[in-house]
């Protein structure tokens, strides 16, 4: 009997065929291959352009076939809306971390936030400073140890930021989700959110926000299996899943 | 017309259509003028959060291949070091308008020169500005004209260095087009990856080969810019024994002094560097055989005193006055310190 083949999944056209610097089991390799999804789906890899930011997150220009801007450390939001008053109509986002977004950053992503720049920010949340070995950042959780809180951060050293609540709050900021990418159900939302921050950007509502909860296993100390097992029970009663607002 | 409207008029008739400020005193006065004119420009003005926000939209506009611009006042270009050297490093044309009041700290908002490290000497790593220091209310709109030139053939940030005095002057402008060279297509620009391969704009060198390779191919071009970009203006030079050495608004008045100093009979002359970087180390080194000591006036304690110091190289005495705390230097100070110089050296 002749077997005809079908091929059911490949690579998306916009991911580079290449090995990448992330460690084994990184959330950064998931969420930059729904991006990719994303990107083919849209059909926008040539109308495109990402802003990189500072950290792991950083080299997802080498990993994306697209035109590409790296921001000084936090500053991405204001690049971004730099590139979209001179490129309407395009797609504009950025890749940021907890780090780069909600530390060096705040001020940035808030004000872009404010003005409702037409932009789409992509803000992948692993409560921790990935490339620099596992500092506290920001959304690190209260009882979480990193390597500059060894006990376990207490609240003296501040409490967690829910970013995606604190930009939800400002009119100008259209859509905001939250998703996490520790199971296939999770990853699938995570991709529709995408869709729907990309189609509010370059549909001109505002701006778009999608946090997205990964894994750090590395700078954490687990493995990646408990790691996702940390991710569901410590970061999702923190950080609830869901889209925040949709207008 | 005021000196912070003949830079915005320049600007826009220089094809700058993108704008983003930080209203901080004493460059107030530009920012509102772009938000008046920009829109019905066809072009886009946007107040930032803070001068940090601005350089990073700029930095936008700047990689999507348009002409952009901001305006600063000194502690604002502190903020600002960060998001500059990425610029240089990223080779991107922009213009910053730096409009310098008095330090450090809050000092105040009156005007100084106590910028001049900033604006030459830049912020963190190792690149360079072009600094063009205008010393009137034309020259001012010629140089924001150069500067966008400029920034666009060399790829680089261009500031554009005055102090709020300056940009509170009223003086006649003439708009008249720049006679310039032609500058070559634009085809690095971020635009979406249609019909060519993709593009990166970035700062980033991972290996030290790719970095020092990066860097030195950034000295040639700082020291292509200094071959045909150094500009200076020498007034009653030919027989000067003492020569004074001023930029901006204290060449102005270092002018007058000149003018009554030779009315007097002293053979006095004025060498006003226009770019403060290049600075015109040459062009003071040829008048050192010439010249019995040269005199230094500032509206700082001594900044650009070093690099005449450097150019000089203690082949003769070069004297200082300095003027500090938002104050303008008056023609009398100058002329009685340089009759000072003149006693001792002359």
């Amino acid at each position: 009997m002749a077997v005809t083949l079908e091929k059911v999944a490949d690579r998306p056209r916009p991911l580079y065929d290449v090995a990448t610097h992330y460690c084994p089991g990184c959330s950064h390799g998931v969420i930059q291959r729904l991006l990719a999804e994303v990107i083919t789906e849209l059909d926008i890899q040539q109308r495109i352009v990402g802003v990189a930011s500072v950290g792991c997150s950083l080299p997802i220009y080498h990993y994306l076939d697209i035109d590409f801007v790296c921001a000084p450390h936090g500053r991405a939001p204001a690049v971004a809306a730099g590139l979209n008053h001179a490129l309407p109509g395009r797609a504009i986002f950025t890749y940021q971390g907890d780090g780069d977004l909600a530390a060096a950053g705040m001020g940035q992503i808030v004000h872009a936030a404010a003005r409702g720049d037409r932009i789409a920010v992509i803000f992948a949340n692993n409560a921790t400073y990935g490339m620099t070995g596992g500092q506290m950042s920001p959304t690190t959780l209260l009882g979480q140890k990193t390597s500059t809180t060894p006990q376990g951060r207490d609240a003296q050293a501040g409490y967690p930021i829910r970013v995606a609540e604190l930009i939800a709050g400002l009119p100008g900021a259209t859509y905001v989700a939250r998703m996490a990418v520790n199971n296939p159900g999770n990853i699938k939302r995570a991709k529709l959110a995408l869709i729907r921050a990309f189609q509010n950007q370059m549909h001109n509502r505002g701006l778009s926000l999608v946090e997205i909860l990964g894994i750090c296993p590395t700078d954490w100390g687990l493995s990646p299996a408990e790691s996702l097992t940390w991710l569901k029970n410590y970061m999702i009663p923190y950080y609830p899943l869901g889209e925040l607002k949709s207008i | 017309m005021k000196g912070c409207e003949a830079v915005g008029e320049a600007a826009l008739k220089a094809g700058c259509r993108h704008f983003y400020a930080y209203p901080a005193t004493p460059a107030t006065d530009l920012v509102e003028y772009m938000a008046r004119r920009l829109p019905a420009s066809g072009g886009v003005f946007m107040q930032a959060d803070s001068e940090i926000s601005a350089l990073g939209m700029v930095y936008g506009a700047a990689a999507a291949g348009k002409r952009s611009m901001t305006a600063l006042a000194g502690p604002g270009v502190g903020l600002c070091q960060e998001s500059i050297s990425h610029l240089a490093a990223s080779e991107l044309p922009c213009v910053l308008v730096h409009l310098s009041r008095s330090g450090p700290g809050q000092g105040n908002v009156l005007p100084s020169q106590g910028d001049y490290f900033q604006a030459t000497k830049c912020g963190p790593g190792d690149y360079h500005l072009l600094v063009l220091a205008p010393s009137s209310v034309q020259e001012a709109a010629d140089l924001t004209c150069l500067a966008f030139y400029l920034a666009d053939k060399y790829r680089n940030p261009v500031m554009v260095l005055a102090d709020g005095a300056l940009g509170q002057l009223v003086e006649r402008v003439n708009f008249s087009d720049r006679d310039l060279d032609s500058l070559p297509e634009i085809h690095w620009e971020v635009a979406g990856a249609a019909g060519r391969p993709r593009r990166v704009i970035s700062s980033i060198c991972f290996s030290v080969s790719e970095l020092a390779e990066h860097n030195l191919k950034l000295k040639e071009k700082y020291r292509d810019m200094a071959r045909a970009h150094t500009l200076f203006e020498v007034y009653e030079g030919q027989d000067a024994k003492v020569l004074l050495v001023a930029f901006g608004t204290a060449a102005r008045v270092a002018a007058k002094a000149v003018d009554k100093l030779r009315a007097e009979g002293y053979q006095v002359g004025l060498m006003r560097p226009i770019t403060l970087f290049p600075f015109p180390s040459d062009a003071l080194k040829e008048r050192v055989s010439q010249v019995k000591a040269f005199l230094v006036v500032e509206m700082n304690l001594g900044q650009m005193l070093e690099d005449v110091e450097r150019a000089v190289l203690g082949q003769r005495p070069v004297d200082f006055l300095g003027i500090t705390g938002g104050a303008v230097p008056t023609p009398e100070q100058i002329t009685a310190a340089v009759k000072e110089t003149w006693e001792k050296h002359c």
